[in-house]
């Protein structure tokens, strides 16, 4: 098996696992799930780090890839912050004194 | 690319793992937290293994990226409105769709001229560029109409269909010729076309269309990822893509579904505003009036009654009135009324937005229900106030087959005894179509900001 078949054995059975996942979030939850599945697309980052990190020398492919980390980690920090935010917010009614 | 070690390629399927589990949290708001903190933990696995892998340069530079980028995100997720939620989304997508394009173009610099050009990778680094470019600035210009930067109207303009087909038929031949003669140019042709393609894709949708449009995004803002996976056979990258790919795709569907418009015509950039045309005259209720009402009377009515259902939608959001909201709540509450919010699935700007708000607000969630859980208890309910909220009101969408919207589930909200609208001014929803609700005997309108009423409300009833 060639290795871009591979990678679409992973994707076409990581795709099922999403379905029956997010069927299963709770519409309530709907904007914190856009926001944490934002924050782990962020995962680019891995991408970045390779091109960036590939080699010693300067140029272009140094500073794409940095700019790519960059907006990556924009990402992956504000998206979980601001999951963990709206998180926070949701409470059940609290105990009447 | 050069192979991942065992290590970490093990650390990548535990941080894939931990990704699964942090969605699965979202089940429910207890679990919730924790779900988070799983994505978090998963991001470091991964993030540390990558970084530290012996191979990797300008280690230094890359870690002060990493602060810079994650600073300026913290910032900005920590001093964010909740009312901004949209906005900000939109921006972190279109985030996702830049990295993507320059993680393509970094690859193909750092592998071109070692080797004869791998059609396999061309293909991938093509895919990638255009996806995530078309995400890019798609993301932007839904960030600049929900910012309003950009008019929110929509932009429709004579041969657009045609346009665009023309644009994507030229960066297949642009790919095209880039396989074959592995020449940068041809690579930056593809960039130019696909960030005039996202532009032109997103211009024709208007400013009540955006959920679908950001779960989009969002949508392709995973297979962005799934691309970058592809280029450089990294499997995280994949597995993370198509969850997210599946997960904005399900809530597009969804969103399509309880706005009556066919996910074809979202995704291929068919807005509502044909339809919006023939809609206006379609619709006119002759010869019968509105009756409106003021805050005393709607205070008195509130007062002793035993159930209210209170709907928010966006005009809740846009006069921020979530947290006066919560104070009438309070009040009613106080006098022994029985308080329960409705919510439409595409109230707001985007899937979720109102629930919140309310969340903000303080508001406790088990107040808070769905339009399947809440639509069979206004019939038992003594008083709705509806606060923003318009078409998904509107019975035209059960009982009128010429309406555009016929087909729509909507909050049954006539059903219950008495039903008070707070709205700025007669002026129709998105769709343009009259609410029939305004027009029933047990309606009343009152006019006024929804913070404004919500608070001289609180106030009336505390005086009685």
């Amino acid at each position: 098996m060639s290795q871009p078949m591979v990678a679409i054995y992973i994707l076409v059975l990581a795709g099922f696992i999403g379905y029956w996942v997010v069927w299963g979030v709770t519409p309530s939850l709907h904007t914190p799930l856009i926001s944490l599945t934002n924050a782990i697309s962020g995962i680019i980052i891995i991408g970045a780090f390779l091109v960036a990190g590939a080699s010693a020398g300067t140029g272009w492919p140094l500073a794409v890839g940095l700019l790519a980390v960059t907006l990556a980690s924009v990402n992956i920090f504000g998206g979980f912050v601001v999951t963990q935010r709206m998180l926070a917010m949701f409470r059940k009614q609290k105990k009447r004194e | 690319m050069q192979q991942l070690s065992d290590v970490t390629a093990l650390a990548y399927l535990l941080s894939a793992v931990l990704f699964i589990l942090g969605l699965n949290g979202l089940t429910s708001p207890v679990s919730a937290r924790r779900g988070n903190l799983f994505a978090i933990a998963g991001m470091a696995v991964a993030v540390a293994t990558t970084m530290f892998a012996p191979d990797m340069k300008n280690y230094g530079l890359i870690l002060l990226c990493v602060m810079v980028g994650g600073s300026i995100g913290i910032v900005i997720a920590m001093k964010i409105k909740m009312t901004a939620m949209p906005q900000l989304v939109a921006m972190l997508h279109s985030f996702v769709g830049l990295s993507a394009g320059l993680v393509a173009l970094g690859v193909y610099l750092t592998e071109s001229g070692s080797g004869p050009p791998d059609t396999a990778l061309m293909v991938e680094i093509i895919a990638g560029t255009i996806i995530g470019l078309i995400t890019f600035t798609g993301s932007l210009v839904a960030f600049g109409k929900l910012q309003g930067i950009l008019k929110p109207a929509p932009v429709v303009f004579g041969g657009q269909h045609v346009l665009n087909s023309l644009l994507a038929l030229s960066a297949v031949f642009a790919g095209y010729f880039f396989t074959v003669s592995d020449n940068l140019v041809f690579l930056l042709v593809i960039w130019a076309v696909s960030l005039a393609l996202g532009i032109l894709l997103i211009i024709p949708v208007g400013g009540a269309d955006m959920p679908v449009i950001i779960s989009m995004l969002n949508s392709y803002s995973g297979w962005a990822a799934a691309a970058t996976g592809f280029t450089l056979h990294n499997s995280l990258l994949i597995i993370t893509g198509s969850l997210v790919g599946f997960s904005g795709a399900i809530l597009s569907y969804i969103m399509c579904k309880v706005m009556h418009r066919s996910i074809f015509n979202v995704v291929f950039g068919v807005s509502s505003a044909s339809k919006t045309e023939g809609a206006v005259e379609a619709q006119t209720a002759e010869g019968k009036s509105v009756k409106t009402t003021v805050v005393e009377e709607v205070a008195f009515w509130l007062k002793d009654t035993g159930k209210v259902i209170i709907v928010p939608g966006y005009g809740m959001a846009v006069a921020q009135a979530q947290h006066a909201v919560k104070e009438l709540m309070n009040v009613l509450e106080a006098n022994g009324v029985t308080v329960k919010f409705a919510i439409h699935p595409v109230a707001g700007r985007m899937p979720g937005h109102m629930n919140v708000l309310l969340a903000e607000a303080d508001i406790p969630y088990d107040h808070v229900f769905e339009m399947e859980e809440i639509n069979p208890e206004f019939v038992t309910a003594d008083a709705v106030l509806v606060i923003g909220a318009n078409d998904v009101t509107n019975p035209a969408a059960r009982e009128d087959s010429s309406s555009p919207i016929y087909g729509m589930p909507i909050l049954d909200v006539e059903k219950a005894k008495q039903v008070f609208v707070i709205k700025r001014s007669m002026r129709p929803g998105y769709s343009g179509i009259e609410n029939l609700l305004y027009y029933r005997d047990n309606c009343s309108l009152l006019f006024g900001d929804a913070k404004d009423v919500c608070e001289s409300l609180k106030a009336q009833l505390k005086a009685m």
